[in-house]
């Protein structure tokens, strides 16, 4: 495969998720949007990770270049983990005290 | 067309197609079951590059844990289509149109980047194999994966401390 | 002795400095014992400056006392200029101004006791200042004189400051003086960059060699400079006004001292106007047309220091003819003799006016003969000192700069036999007009008629004999042999011209006795005229027609610089005006304003929705992605 194909898949991931974090209220589904882009993201970090790990085996067989952004990749599940218990605790907070997760109700921002 | 690419495209499409669905679909429930299998294709993606460890942590951490969290909490909040908020059209568009435009301009942005015609070859390599990464991770990058420990252990107080009924 | 120069200015400083910070504490008497002790002071050191400068052997001094001014290459220092010229200067401005302020100290005795204490500190300070502008050694201390004494004479019209028309004539003053003072600071700034120097010994010792249309044009400038301050056309017009003044401040600022400061400088840098053949004749003209003009409307004029004030203008007009035609010793002598007998002539009006109680109008005068004994004679001595009658101190002055100016051209001196049979008849019809005849005022002012205080009589006395044999120091050569004292004394300061100035004509003896006689003669019939005429003057309702009319409203010179030049520049001023509050302040308003404005549009990009900052940085990003890849080529 080249690594066009992965590039787009994820660009193409990547902006269904932004796609949806502008037209959704709902927070929850914006959320979730959110985490698909990470995964866009994710995605393309294995292919690279693959591609140079390819270039350099052909020179030296043993080598195990591209581990680093496998490894990249975990750590962002795990912040993808944390954020998401956070951002859901957030959430419950929200709706706990305006009794909705419409984001048009979030416009403190401006006062 | 060999079972590699059949799968490959097969994969790609279910993504996109899932995807899709999670941003279309009005029901909030049925967004996180399209997501779920949103991510179940990717990991068949990450098979595919024979990044095995990480197919599996994505499917127990993210398609596992985290979306049965978000589910949890859309039924919590007794979630369906009616209660969706809806934006109005115009804003809608917009944000369609940006999205795409913001597809075709990268698209178009690295169509001809210099890396195009390098090969991803999946059966390949034991880089992915959670051998090899166990032992990067435990050996140069075990202060960064200790510090992760902490980051969700705060995350956990954070949790509880927003969550508290005050 | 010469280096002790700086106690000349020193004394008037701390006359100054006592009385005016002391002014509310001090007593009359206290103060003008102060105002005229420290101008005696200078006095007397002047006068030993003066024999020390006179003894043979004797070389120019620079008396350096710090560096005033040092940046780069230009080096200004605080330095003394002790020679014949200042020193002489320093005798008249002293010498007079020690008789003013005594003068004063009785004339002014109605005042309160601050206000006694500050006239008497702005008499210092100009003393100060005029000392300061004859002394420095360069132009630059020359100029801060020169600002001084344009301060002072501000300050002492306006000293009666509730009379607005006073504040006006003080204003009309300064504003004059700063048109000129403007030549003269851009001739310092062109002679710094032509010369690197302000100093006199260096610009003097440059001067020849140097290009002379940029001669010309420093001259000239300088030249502008001495038209403000000695009230030459076009800028004389604040003279007569200056009137406003106490009386002694007209004596000492606008007849003997200040307005000499023109001929001063002018007489000081006379290499330079010599060597600038064009200037020169500028001067001149500009000289002759003043005398002559301003002795024209002094004909007409009735208020007693009006007709002194045009007169001094037109007596100024002599000196700079001199000056033009090459006569420096000439100029300096009618300087100094003008010194004494216009001090004198302002000094008996002033008299004239204390007795009168402030009645300036001669039209209201007359017979004060038998009343004011003193001040007549010694009054009816100046006008005939100024009327040029020999022996007369005004006579071989006069004399001087017309024969000079006869040596230049014949129509110079026509004209300025004119200018002094005019000088004659209105000095006669001022001095009929006041002290022959019967008194014309009201029956309380005859009542109170007396002869001034001897504070104010002994000055008139010192000032009239000076007058009378004042002359003696500049007799020609024609009458005496080696009579010119003063142009032996002087002729070190003109050395430098007098090798420049082409081989001199002379006159035939005879031709210049017939000269100087015939011209007294005609004097004396002109005197005999206006005697006869203005002693019987009777008090007229009638209007003045044609050219009479003219000369009374001076040639309508102030109505035609009202519409010449106030009006337009008022009109054009408030039309700046307009312009700066439309278009200006639109201008910066309406930068506020659209600011302001676009900031309350912007507003509504700040909804606080998150949603529309996402879509705004999603557009931002796409922008900056076809920026990036597609505008480059």
């Amino acid at each position: 495969m080249p690594i066009n194909y992965y590039i787009f898949l994820a660009i193409t991931l990547f902006c269904i998720g932004i796609v949806g974090v502008l037209t959704r209220r709902n927070a929850i589904i914006i959320f979730m949007c959110i985490e698909l882009m990470l995964n866009a993201v994710n995605i393309l970090l294995v292919a690279f990770s693959k591609m140079h790990y390819l270039a350099a085996a052909t020179a030296n067989p043993a080598t195990n270049v591209g581990s680093e952004a496998q490894l990249f990749v975990f750590f962002i599940m795990v912040v993808a983990a944390a954020e998401v218990t956070v951002g859901l605790a957030i959430i419950v907070m929200m709706y706990r005290n305006i009794h909705s997760v419409d984001i048009n109700f979030l416009n403190r921002l401006k006062h | 067309m060999n079972i590699t690419e059949i799968l490959f495209w097969f994969l790609t499409a279910l993504a996109i197609l899932s995807a899709l669905m999670v941003v279309f679909s009005r029901n909030p429930v049925h967004s996180v079951l399209w997501l779920i299998l949103v991510f179940f294709a990717i990991s068949g993606h990450y098979i595919m590059l024979n990044a095995q460890f990480l197919a599996i942590v994505n499917l127990i951490v993210y398609a596992g844990a985290i979306m049965v969290l978000f589910l949890f909490v859309i039924m919590l909040m007794n979630m369906n289509s009616d209660s969706e908020p809806q934006k109005n059209k115009w804003l809608k568009m917009a944000g369609t149109v940006a999205g795409g435009s913001l597809l075709l301009i990268l698209v178009a942005a690295l169509k001809n980047s210099e890396v195009q015609y390098q090969k991803v070859e999946g059966a390949q390599g034991t880089i992915g194999l959670i051998h090899n990464l166990g032992k990067t991770l435990f050996t140069d990058y075990v202060v960064p994966f200790e510090i992760s420990s902490v980051l969700f252990l705060s995350a956990m107080v954070g949790a509880v401390v927003i969550g508290k009924k005050d | 002795m010469s280096k002790l120069i700086y106690l000349v200015p020193l004394f008037p400083l701390l006359g100054f400095l006592i009385n005016g910070l002391g002014r509310k504490y001090l007593s009359k008497s206290l103060v003008s014992i102060i105002g005229s002790g420290t101008i005696l002071a200078s006095f007397i050191v002047s006068l030993m400056i003066f024999f020390e400068v006179k003894a043979p052997g004797f070389a120019p001094q620079v008396v350096t006392l710090f560096d005033f001014i040092d940046v780069a290459k230009l080096k200004i220092s605080f330095a003394f200029q002790v020679d014949q010229l200042s020193a002489l200067f320093l005798l008249i401005i002293t010498g007079v101004g020690f008789l003013i302020h005594l003068y004063s100290s009785a004339y002014m005795h109605e005042e309160t006791p601050p206000h006694f204490a500050r006239y008497f500190a702005y008499l210092n300070l100009f003393v100060f200042s005029m000392l300061l502008l004859v002394l420095g050694a360069n132009f630059v201390i020359m100029f801060m004189g020169w600002e001084g004494v344009g301060l002072c004479s501000y300050l002492l019209i306006g000293y009666w400051f509730k009379n607005d028309d006073y504040n006006k004539a003080a204003k009309k003053a300064f504003v004059m003086n700063r048109i000129g003072d403007l030549g003269f600071l851009l001739g310092i700034f062109w002679m710094i960059s032509q010369f690197g120097s302000t100093d006199f010994s260096v610009v003097f010792a440059g001067a020849d060699g140097t290009p002379v249309k940029i001669l010309t044009g420093i001259t000239l400038l300088l030249f502008v400079g001495a038209m403000g301050k000695s009230a030459q056309i076009p800028l004389y017009t604040w003279l007569p006004d200056a009137m406003a003044g106490p009386t002694p401040v007209s004596a000492l600022i606008h007849a003997a001292t200040m307005v000499t400061a023109g001929i001063y400088m002018i007489a000081r840098s006379n290499i330079m106007y010599t060597l600038s053949p064009v200037t020169q004749a500028v001067v001149a003209i500009t000289g002759l047309a003043t005398a002559l003009f301003a002795a024209s409307i002094a004909l007409k004029q009735n208020d007693i220091k009006k007709v002194l004030a045009y007169s001094t203008v037109s007596q100024l007009g002599y000196m700079f003819l001199g000056l033009g035609v090459g006569a420096y010793t000439g100029a300096v002598f009618h300087v100094m003799t003008h010194a004494f007998f216009k001090a004198l002539l302002f000094l008996g009006a002033g008299s004239v006016i204390h007795a009168m109680h402030h009645e300036q109008d001669i039209r209201n005068m007359g017979g004060l003969k038998k009343h004011l004994p003193i001040t007549h004679i010694t009054f009816l001595l100046g006008c005939l000192a100024i009327a040029g009658i020999p022996p007369l101190s005004g006579f071989f002055s006069k004399d001087e700069i017309l024969t000079a100016a006869f040596l230049k051209s014949p129509v110079f001196w026509v004209l300025g036999v004119l200018g002094a049979l005019m000088t004659a008849f209105y000095m006669f019809r001022l001095y009929a007009m006041t002290f022959l005849g019967k008194f014309r005022g009201t029956h309380d002012q005859e009542h109170h008629l007396h002869e001034s205080p001897a504070a104010m009589t002994i000055p008139l006395v010192v000032l009239a004999l000076l007058s009378v044999f004042g002359g003696f120091i500049g007799v020609p050569e024609v009458l005496m042999k080696n009579g010119h004292q003063l142009e032996n004394y002087l002729a070190p300061v003109f050395a430098q011209s007098t090798a420049k100035m082409h081989e001199e004509h002379h006159l035939s003896h005879v031709m210049e006795y017939m000269m100087m006689f015939g011209v007294a003669a005609i004097i004396l019939v002109i005197i005999i005229i206006a005697w006869n005429k203005f002693s019987r003057y009777q008090k007229t309702t009638a209007e003045a027609t044609g050219l009479g009319r003219v000369l009374e409203n001076k040639w309508y010179v102030d109505e035609i610089y009202d519409t010449v030049i106030s009006r337009p520049l008022l009109g054009f001023s408030s039309f700046l005006s307009k312009f700066d509050k439309i278009f200006i302040d639109g201008i910066v308003n309406g930068v506020g304003r659209l600011v302001q404005y676009s900031s309350r549009q912007l507003r509504w990009i700040q909804s606080g929705q998150v949603g529309s900052y996402i879509l705004i940085m999603v557009t931002a990003t796409i922008l900056l992605f076809i920026i990036q890849f597609f505008w480059k080529s």
